[in-house]
């Protein structure tokens, strides 16, 4: 139950440590460090963004939805210490002064964290590092032209943090397992307990749900299960790996994958975020599930020493109800090496950082103008992440061609039975669903057709 | 001169180091409680039981409140005590604080609110305008209507007449801080509240009613908010009564904010319209009548309402004369959060309103929608009075209007993204150019008004205070390069300190973009008073006029004798001569009446133009801004840094409201977009890829503080033009009249492409 970790270059140990007390809690509550912000209290804002430095680097992480445990032996750098240690302001705050970078000030500590994190890293995507932080007055401009300004100072020295040596977790409510081998032990002898992979998800049952999650596992320390290995014939990926590191693990095997996963959350929600997680949670609408699944994913399921494996697909029951037993554990994803033929469509309200209306990907194979082979995965279509077995069955055999799509396009009707909700009526669900088919034929027959790629 | 200059907001330098304090920031005393409400679930019935012994068992649970246990006022409303803090027996949304909470810590008194057993007799909601409609549930007797001629000759003598609809839906402030208040009770009963307020004299007065004390027991301070938006002018009336009720039951500082959840669910929004029109226009799109029926849906109770629709309503002309008009505006009652203030007031819908019909009008007679809209422009068909009698003299849109069409080579682009759209079947573009006049004045003529206090200390540094609130407009810092201006000093020598009811009483809300106008002078006039009393003390001792004392760049000159300004507040001291004043403004010249609809409502307006190019995908109707350019009337402006973020800031805020925006609501009344998962505002990608944003620099025709114009809402409107843009984007996919509807969501850009299509 002890951690330590280094904050803004001070050690901290902490004994008696609660499993869901979050950072932002302890930072603003019990620590006075009050320049971390709550804005929503959920991930989706970026106001709380704190820098945390690991053995892989720094990196930016929403702090509302980040356990204390899970810093154990790592570094945190508030906005208190973005500033030089003698007071002198970082690059990018002197930039987002004279910028006209702030107004109200509020969500301006967590812009802040995320540029100077972005800046040590010496990354320029500013679009991409700061679609996670939220402003609603600034209309962002100013933050883009501060960003800039800011690339080519260089790095202060005390932004370089380095993470100090672990504090052995002594036995309690939660653990910090090592191995798989660990944590299958673990999970054993607490069929019951929480598996904690970022928190991105679990965090929410703890600040906006008041869960109690009994006895806690936390896996970001099982070093195999993080393990993405890219072999001659298969991608096998740890149900720890961020996905951040299965993004870039996708950029050059399955670019669309990649494209798309750089919209999956943000940058703060990708940096904690497990794909094992997106997976075990079940949900309908993940992003993960329906690219792998078309990418005739395997999942391998451990309880204890026993393994068992399936296709990706059939893990997904019904709507919350997946085929693991209690104790089980999603140990690793594997995907079979093949030419790319994976285009992945997320519909959402907003580009960045929103759940899918509708997520379509979509896998169709062409041999001499037949096709020999398709996999057509929704997310938002139905209960589960789910193949479209009518649309699949249009397409097989026949010739690829505009009418064959318009075919599988009408077969596609008699797969789903889509809801309405918040985010889309069923009838444009289908409607997109079916208009992703006609998008994939078109694309594979002239230049993209890519919003983003059209200039002014 | 520090005027004119565009120096960084004045709390830049705290904000970027996460030392900017707001509400939950201010260190609280040990003992400090915590509030949450306890909610409705149901949207409309009558409370037959609340069970609130596990609320009461909970732990670190201190107290349970009720509308019983409450001492004397039970209302939070800024206008007609129509708002119980806690409900009584009748619930009238989902969302309504029920009981309140008290608890040792924020996420106990969170945790513990839930536990609530309620039963309820569930009566059926009126959600929806068209049952408000159905139902007579409305406030006031009946509509308000605003005449001017013949409207029903004029449509039936036009050549061309039709008629539409267009549906506005409403937004979500998303202030990023929550709303939140802090109450410290005093001895005596007094009671001291820091509250995130727009506001401040409104909270007091809630505060002191709702204590059974008078204002002079209440004092409330406000440094900043961060954000507001409108969304803080009423909405933080119930957690600052809260919070001191509490405080003043338990003896202990309390202190509450919303969970962003709580805060979406419980508090009001921007009121969502339906707008009808029946218009009539000559071949060249020229207007002869129109007739507007706005239908307000103003949710449970009646908060600003009124002045909100009365705003739509005097904005229903925007830039255009309209020769023969009749509004009539229906504020409907529905059991849903109580809409309020947000920026634009109801200008916004209003403009819209005019701004589709314009659009229409193009797509009708196969017009260019531009040419359409300068064929309608004040002046050019000689009208230039307002629908309400005030006339439009400093009209300086058509100049603008050239201006911005050279710079953003409009001509160039129209021809290129008509050869676009030839050649492109899927992405299909869209650029639009639309106007904005926005009246500047509360058109409650008696809030009007302003005071400030200034002192000056025996160093020369000078502490300013005024009635408006910073919630990142950058009002202090406008206000504090007027005082350094005055005093001839450097703006760092200026303190800016906190909205405070015991230092100015009886402020306006810091809204209708009046701050910089109000409080500029006031503390103008205040300034003006020390330093002629300076002056002649100066003038006296050199035997000189006053006026030919010089107070500039830190030194007052006067005959040949030069003086630090340390060195003459210090003579003043000596002299025995007061460097502490007051100073007082009231917008001369407005005079309105709201039953009638006559009057001058405004002291002038600002104008603005915007042009959008968008592209969408139409295979989803998924929509992105490629380009806006925009020139905006900030008259001579006291902070071009400033009023630029201003414009920038708005125009994005607008352009969500029409696009990505969407607040959703079940058959039950509950809210569902209630969270940034669900509700979405741009995010950082959305923002125009290119985005020129000038001023048109030229002073105020009236008296302003230096010829300066108010600037906080005008821009907000420059969004239109987005909307604009993606309704000539999805009527190039077809011949049918395309009729997008707000917002433009991904859905509802492929729904409008399936109707310009005559696929629908």
């Amino acid at each position: 139950m002890n951690i330590s970790f280094r904050l803004n270059g001070e050690t901290i140990a902490l004994s008696n440590v609660a499993a869901t007390t979050t950072l932002l809690d302890w930072l603003r509550d019990t620590k006075g460090l009050k320049g971390t912000k709550e804005g929503c209290n959920e991930g989706d804002c970026g106001a709380c963004t704190v820098m945390v430095t690991d053995e892989t680097g720094a990196m930016a992480l929403n702090a509302c939805i980040l356990f204390l445990p899970q810093l154990n032996g790592k570094a945190v750098r508030t906005v208190e210490g973005i500033a030089a240690p003698d007071g002198s302001l970082h690059p990018v705050q002197q930039t987002m002064i004279s910028e006209h970078g702030s107004q109200c000030g509020f969500c301006t500590p967590g812009f802040i964290v995320s540029m100077a994190t972005a800046h040590l890293n010496g990354v320029r995507d500013h679009d991409t590092q700061l679609a996670g932080n939220l402003c609603r007055c600034t209309g962002y401009a100013p933050i883009l032209r501060a960003a800039q300004a800011a690339e080519d100072a260089p790095v202060p020295d005390h932004m370089s943090d380095t993470p100090p040596a672990r504090a052995a977790v002594m036995p309690g409510n939660w653990v910090q397992p090592r191995s798989a081998d660990d944590l299958a032990d673990w999970y054993t002898a607490h069929p019951e307990g929480t598996l904690v992979g970022g928190a991105t998800d679990v965090g929410l049952w703890v600040t906006k749900g008041f869960r109690d999650l009994g006895a806690v596992a936390f896996l970001a320390d099982c070093a195999d299960l993080r393990k993405i290995n890219v072999t001659d014939d298969h991608v096998e990926i740890g149900a720890a790996a961020t996905v951040t590191a299965l993004l870039e693990a996708m950029k050059p095997l399955h670019p669309s994958f990649a494209a798309m996963l750089t919209r999956y959350g943000s940058v703060q929600v990708r940096n904690a975020a497990t794909i094992g997680g997106n997976i075990a949670n079940g949900s309908p609408i993940g992003d993960g599930a329906p690219a792998l699944i078309a990418l005739g994913a395997t999942l391998h399921l451990r309880k204890g020493e026993k393994r068992r494996a399936l296709p990706l697909e059939k893990f997904f029951l019904s709507y919350g109800k997946q085929d693991r037993t209690p104790g089980e554990f999603v140990e690793k994803i594997s995907i079979p090496r093949k030419p790319d033929r994976l285009k992945c469509y997320k519909l959402s309200k907003r580009f960045d950082q929103d759940i899918s209306a509708v997520c379509g990907c979509l896998s169709i194979e062409v041999t001499d103008d037949i096709v020999t082979d398709a996999r057509l995965v929704f997310g938002g279509m139905a209960g589960t992440p789910s193949r479209a077995p009518q649309a699949e069955a249009a397409l097989k055999g026949a010739s690829w061609s505009e009418s064959t799509i318009a075919a599988a396009a009408r077969a596609l009707a008699n797969d789903f039975t889509p809801l309405s909700d918040m985010r889309a009526s069923a009838s444009y669900r289908m409607e997109t669903a079916q208009n992703m088919l006609r998008r994939y034929w078109l694309e594979d027959n002239q230049a993209s057709l890519s919003l983003a790629e059209v200039r002014p | 001169m520090s005027v004119a200059k565009p120096l960084p907001h004045d709390a830049a330098a705290l904000h970027v180091t996460g030392s900017a304090r707001y509400v939950d920031d201010v260190p609280t005393p040990a003992d400090t409680l915590h509030l949450a409400f306890g909610v409705s679930e149901i949207a409309c019935g009558t409370i037959q039981s609340m069970t609130l012994d596990a609320v009461r068992a909970a732990p670190e649970v201190v107290a349970v409140l009720t509308a019983a246990d409450l001492p004397f006022e039970n209302d939070v409303s800024p206008s007609n005590h129509d708002e119980p803090l806690l409900a009584t027996d009748r619930i009238h949304y989902a969302g309504q604080p029920l009981f309140l909470v008290v608890a040792t810590s924020h996420h106990a008194a969170r945790h513990a609110a839930r536990l609530g057993e309620v039963t309820a007799h569930v009566d059926e909601p009126i959600l929806t305008v068209d049952e408000a409609l159905a139902a007579d549930s409305r406030f006031e007797d009946g509509p308000r209507v605003y005449t001017r001629g013949d409207v029903e000759e004029a449509l039936r003598s036009a050549p061309h007449v039709f008629s539409g609809q267009i549906d506005i839906g409403g937004q979500e402030h998303f202030y990023l801080e929550g709303q939140a208040a802090l109450a410290l009770p005093q001895e005596g009963g007094d009671m001291v509240v820091l509250s995130s307020t727009q506001h401040p004299t409104e909270i007091q007065h809630k505060v002191a009613e709702a204590l059974g004390l008078p204002m002079h027991a209440v004092r409330v301070e406000t440094r900043r908010m961060g954000g507001g938006f409108g969304g803080k002018e009423s909405q933080g009336n119930a957690l600052a009564v809260a919070s001191a009720v509490a405080a003043a039951q338990t003896g202990r500082p309390c202190k509450m904010r919303y969970d962003r959840d709580d805060d979406m669910i419980i508090t009001g929004k921007r009121h969502d319209f339906r707008i009808r029109y029946r218009v009539g226009c000559d071949a060249d799109g020229r207007l002869q009548g129109i007739d507007f029926t706005h239908l307000v849906r103003c949710g449970w109770a009646q908060d600003l309402s009124l002045p909100v629709a009365d705003r739509a309503m005097l904005h229903a002309d925007n830039a255009y004369f309209l020769p023969a008009v009749r509004i009539t505006s229906h504020r409907l009652k529905t059991n849903t959060q109580s809409a309020t203030a947000f920026r634009g007031f109801g200008g916004p819908q209003g403009m819209l309103g005019i701004e589709r019909v314009m659009d229409h009008i193009a797509t009708k007679l196969s017009l260019d929608p531009l040419a359409v809209r300068a064929a309608n422009f004040y002046g050019v068909q000689g009208g230039k009075t307002t629908p309400y009698g005030q006339d439009v003299d400093d009209f300086i849109l058509p100049q603008m209007l050239d201006h911005l069409r050279a710079t953003s080579d409009f001509e160039a682009r129209q021809t290129a993204v008509a050869n676009w759209n030839a050649a492109h079947q899927t992405l299909k573009k869209g650029l639009a150019l639309t106007p904005v006049k926005f009246g500047i004045s509360f058109t409650l003529t008696h809030l009007n008004q302003a005071g400030a206090l200034v002192h000056v200390y025996q160093d020369g540094s000078v502490h300013l205070n005024h009635g408006g609130t910073e919630m990142g407009q950058g009002l202090f810092q406008k206000v504090a390069q007027v005082a350094a201006t005055r005093f001839g000093i450097d703006p760092s020598r200026v303190k800016i300190t906190a909205t405070d009811t015991g230092k100015v009483p009886n402020t306006s809300a810091t809204a209708a973009s009046s701050g910089s106008d109000l409080n500029g002078m006031a503390v103008q006039a205040a300034c003006d008073t020390i330093r002629e009393r300076m002056a002649d003390l100066l003038a006296r001792e050199h035997q000189c006029h006053v006026a030919d004392v010089v107070f500039r760049e830190g030194e007052v000159l006067v005959a040949s004798a030069r003086y630090s300004f340390e060195e003459v507040a210090q003579k003043c001291y000596l002299a025995r001569i007061s460097l502490s004043a007051t100073g007082f403004y009231k917008t001369p010249k407005v005079a309105w009446d709201r039953i009638k609809g006559e009057g001058r409502p405004f002291f002038y307006f600002a104008y603005g133009v915007a042009a959008t190019e968008v592209v969408i995908d139409t295979l989803t109707g998924e929509n992105r801004i490629l380009r806006a350019d925009i020139l905006h009337d900030a008259g001579a402006s006291l902070n071009p840094g400033l009023d630029i973020g201003q414009i920038e800031g708005g125009y994005v805020q607008g352009a969500g409201w029409l696009t990505m925006e969407e607040l959703v609501w079940d058959e039950k009344g509950r809210l569902r977009t209630h969270a940034p998962s669900t509700y979405k505002i741009p995010s950082f990608s959305d923002r125009p890829e290119i985005f020129n944003v000038s001023l048109w620099d030229a002073p105020n025709a009236e008296e302003t503080v230096y010829r300066s114009k108010a600037v906080g809402e005008p821009p907000f409107m420059l969004g239109i033009s987005a909307f604009s843009a993606l309704s000539q984007a999805v009527q190039a996919c077809g011949s049918q009249y395309a009729d997008l509807q707000a917002p433009a969501t991904a859905e509802e850009v492929l729904a409008a492409v399936n109707r310009a299509r005559g696929a629908a």
